[in-house]
């Protein structure tokens, strides 16, 4: 075992996957000879050479169609977008054609491609760079959407998103590409649609996704100081969005917030509440709470903390949920 | 011209290296004829094009400086692409409008931008500053591409505002370069410019690179060579001289403000400098290919041409131009140091028209939950 960055643990799972299924490929802008522009195929085009780790024309729509007809051909395209806000151009590729494949040839079409999204802000960057697009994916029947938020998870949901014969977006973190944390490659990972518990608490769920279970956490910390036991899920998986584990943490604890970069309105957060609100109704304490990015395009990266959840915007939802 | 394209395909050359190009300046600094184009301006335009060149490359060294100090939090620099960018843009005309890729910082100085209004973009300050509509200089269009068509539907409103057809008219520029060439969006623009006969011309800036990928995984023949396909003249033309790119873009600007139709230029040129600052091309370039270049500088070649020419240029002028240079940069840097960062609440202005009600709420929700804070700290203060 060995302290691992996030980002380095995304390159070893690819790798692991190249090595263990020669039918995978990865494509994209710049993930050959640059390794990416995040280092995230760093040495893969060495070791794999150019016929399985492909420099593409600077075309997302063909990126993503051309990944498609490779799937049709039996193999299994990793796809890599160079930034969440230049998915665009891909996206009815993705919605129209990716997404609808197999339901339309009554299952007789598989296309096990992968999209890999690098997504989120707090990077400083310009603008287009720092989106979160995933409820435009999960909100597409037919597309799988998972988020890792840890080296471990990066290590093992790559290949297992890899391994999925549906379509998977896979977004991942960007702004904790460099984070670490202790990688043992030998455990047999949890499956990949689940959400996990990641620290046990009684008297509010606190879920969240990607670069955010970080703050929920810290926010767990802090709270615990005051005397509040939050229970933090990570939700990992946005379609399938596993409600389940988090109705039978809100039915112990009768209050939730969750909490996500991307716009408040009609995100993530919006359906999980509509679920919680479904199934938990007789045990709500409070109503359940949202913290998201506001309702406004990304703004410029010198105002972007301001915009984004933080520490004391989770725990100000904390004290509200508590004050109902 | 010539259309001479099947020896790259034979040799594997990157899309016709040795393809001619339109060359009225040499990298010598000698003035060379040509049969379709020519400079026909003064030394005194001359000088204008050598100021404007080093001032936008002090800018674009400036730029670069400020991001490693921590004043940007990127640059996109433009070295090696001065001459395309100040011949070009020196090329329009007050009514003609251009649609800018990130890295058009000369041709932007070109329309009256200035500089600073830039560099508050790649501070994070804002997304674009500066009156569009007052310069004819959109903002910058950071999606690869996406520029190409909004020039195209501009010009079609100067069609459709009877602004075209005559040599008063209004013509319409789009920037892009190299890599641009595979998005759809541009071959979208190439269709409908060429079936609507839009008063634009596509100036594309092949630098050779898109980051780390090289021209030839985006294209195997040479890019001026595409718009016969799409039924308009292409052009390639030295775009690391100054006097073919201005000759080269009037002309195209000319043939489309008369009503006839697009233009495909490709101006010929190399990003000396990494993509952005986070960029290092030392991963996948090798340093020979940048000497190469640098023979063939595009500002060295003027300043050759006008000490060489007696009464073109003296010292006094090339000194004059030194310190303005000097000035400016000094300018930009102290206002880039002084550029205040917009209010948190300021995120929620101008997503409309006119707020939503949800928004007015959020926004007073949000600075009274600011002002918590000042409360916060107050009380702690007052004890």
């Amino acid at each position: 075992m060995a302290p691992t960055t996030l980002g380095k643990a995304l390159n070893m799972g690819l790798r692991k996957a190249m090595e263990d299924d020669p039918k995978v490929l990865i494509m994209g802008e710049d993930v050959g000879k640059l390794g990416g522009v995040f280092r995230i195929t760093d040495g893969l085009q060495k070791d794999f050479g150019e016929d399985r780790v492909i420099d593409t024309p600077l075309a997302e729509s063909g990126i993503i169609g051309t990944a498609i007809g490779l799937a049709l051909r039996g193999y299994r395209p990793v796809c890599e977008i160079q930034f969440d806000g230049f998915v665009w151009p891909g996206y009815d590729q993705i919605v129209a054609q990716l997404a609808k494949m197999h339901y339309r040839s009554q299952g007789r079409l598989r296309l096990p491609v992968v999209v890999r999204i690098p997504f989120g802000g707090g990077i400083g960057a310009v603008e287009h760079h720092s989106e979160s697009p995933e409820a435009y994916f999960a909100h597409t029947p037919g597309l799988r959407v998972v988020v890792c938020s840890n080296p471990v998870d990066s290590y093992f949901m790559i290949q297992q998103a890899i391994a999925t014969d549906d379509p998977v977006i896979f977004f991942e973190p960007k702004r904790r590409y460099y984070e670490k944390g202790e990688l043992d490659t030998s455990i047999t990972p949890e499956p990949m649609f689940q959400a996990r518990t990641v620290r046990p608490g009684t008297d509010l769920t606190l879920v969240a996704y990607g670069p955010m279970v970080k703050v929920a956490l810290e926010a767990a910390s802090a709270a615990e100081a005051e005397g509040r036991s939050l229970e933090v899920i990570d939700l990992r998986s946005l379609s399938p969005l596993d409600s389940d584990t988090v109705v039978a943490s809100v039915r112990r604890t009768g209050r939730a917030v969750i909490v996500h970069e991307a716009s408040t309105t009609l995100g993530i957060g919006a359906e999980l509440a509509a679920r919680v609100t479904e199934e938990c109704f007789y045990s709500l304490e409070s109503p359940v709470l949202r913290v998201g990015g506001f309702d406004t395009p990304y703004p410029p990266a010198k105002v972007e903390e301001e915009w984004l959840p933080d520490l004391d915007r989770v725990l100000d939802a904390v004290d509200r949920s508590f004050g109902f | 011209m010539t259309t001479e394209s099947s020896g790259d395909l034979a040799t594997g050359e990157p899309a016709g290296a040795s393809v001619p190009l339109v060359q009225l300046l040499t990298p010598d600094g000698e003035r060379v004829e040509h049969p379709d184009y020519e400079f026909d301006g003064t030394d005194e335009d001359i000088r204008g094009f050598y100021r404007d060149l080093v001032l936008t490359r002090r800018v674009d060294a400036e730029g670069v400086a400020l991001q490693r100090q921590g004043e940007l939090g990127i640059w996109a620099s433009l070295l090696g692409q001065e001459a395309a960018q100040v011949g070009s843009g020196r090329a329009m005309r007050p009514q003609d409008y251009a649609f800018p890729t990130y890295r058009e910082h000369g041709v932007a100085m070109c329309r009256g931008v200035d500089p600073v209004r830039l560099l508050g973009l790649f501070r994070g300050a804002d997304q674009g500053s500066w009156d569009a509509e007052k310069h004819n200089f959109h903002l910058y269009t950071i999606v690869i591409g996406a520029q190409t068509l909004h020039a195209t539907g501009y010009a079609m409103g100067i069609q459709r505002d009877g602004a075209v057809g005559d040599d008063d008219g209004a013509a319409v520029i789009a920037y892009f370069g190299d890599g641009a060439t595979s998005q759809g969006d541009v071959n979208e623009a190439f269709i409908w410019a060429s079936v609507m006969n839009a008063p634009v011309v596509f100036f594309c800036q092949n630098n050779q690179w898109a980051i780390s990928v090289p021209l030839e995984r985006q294209t195997r023949i040479p890019i001026y060579q595409r718009a016969a396909g799409f039924g308009f003249p292409g052009v390639r033309v030295d775009g690391n001289d100054v006097l073919a790119s201005y000759a080269v873009t009037k002309a195209a600007l000319d043939n489309a403000r008369t009503g006839n139709g697009p233009t495909l230029i490709e101006a010929y040129t190399y990003r000396m400098g990494a993509h952005t600052t986070t960029d290092d091309p030392t991963r996948y370039r090798v340093a020979a290919e940048l000497d190469e270049w640098k023979a063939k500088d595009p500002v060295s070649r003027v300043r050759t041409y006008l000490e060489r020419n007696d009464g073109a240029a003296d010292e006094a002028f090339f000194a004059a131009v030194e310190v303005e240079a000097d000035e400016l940069a000094t300018r930009i840097r102290r206002e880039t140091q002084e550029m205040p960062s917009p209010e948190p609440t300021s995120f929620f202005d101008h997503v409309y028209v006119e707020d939503t009600p949800r928004l007015t709420r959020d926004r007073e929700a949000y600075a009274a939950y600011l002002e918590s804070f000042d409360a916060d700290a107050a009380a702690v203060g007052g004890h």
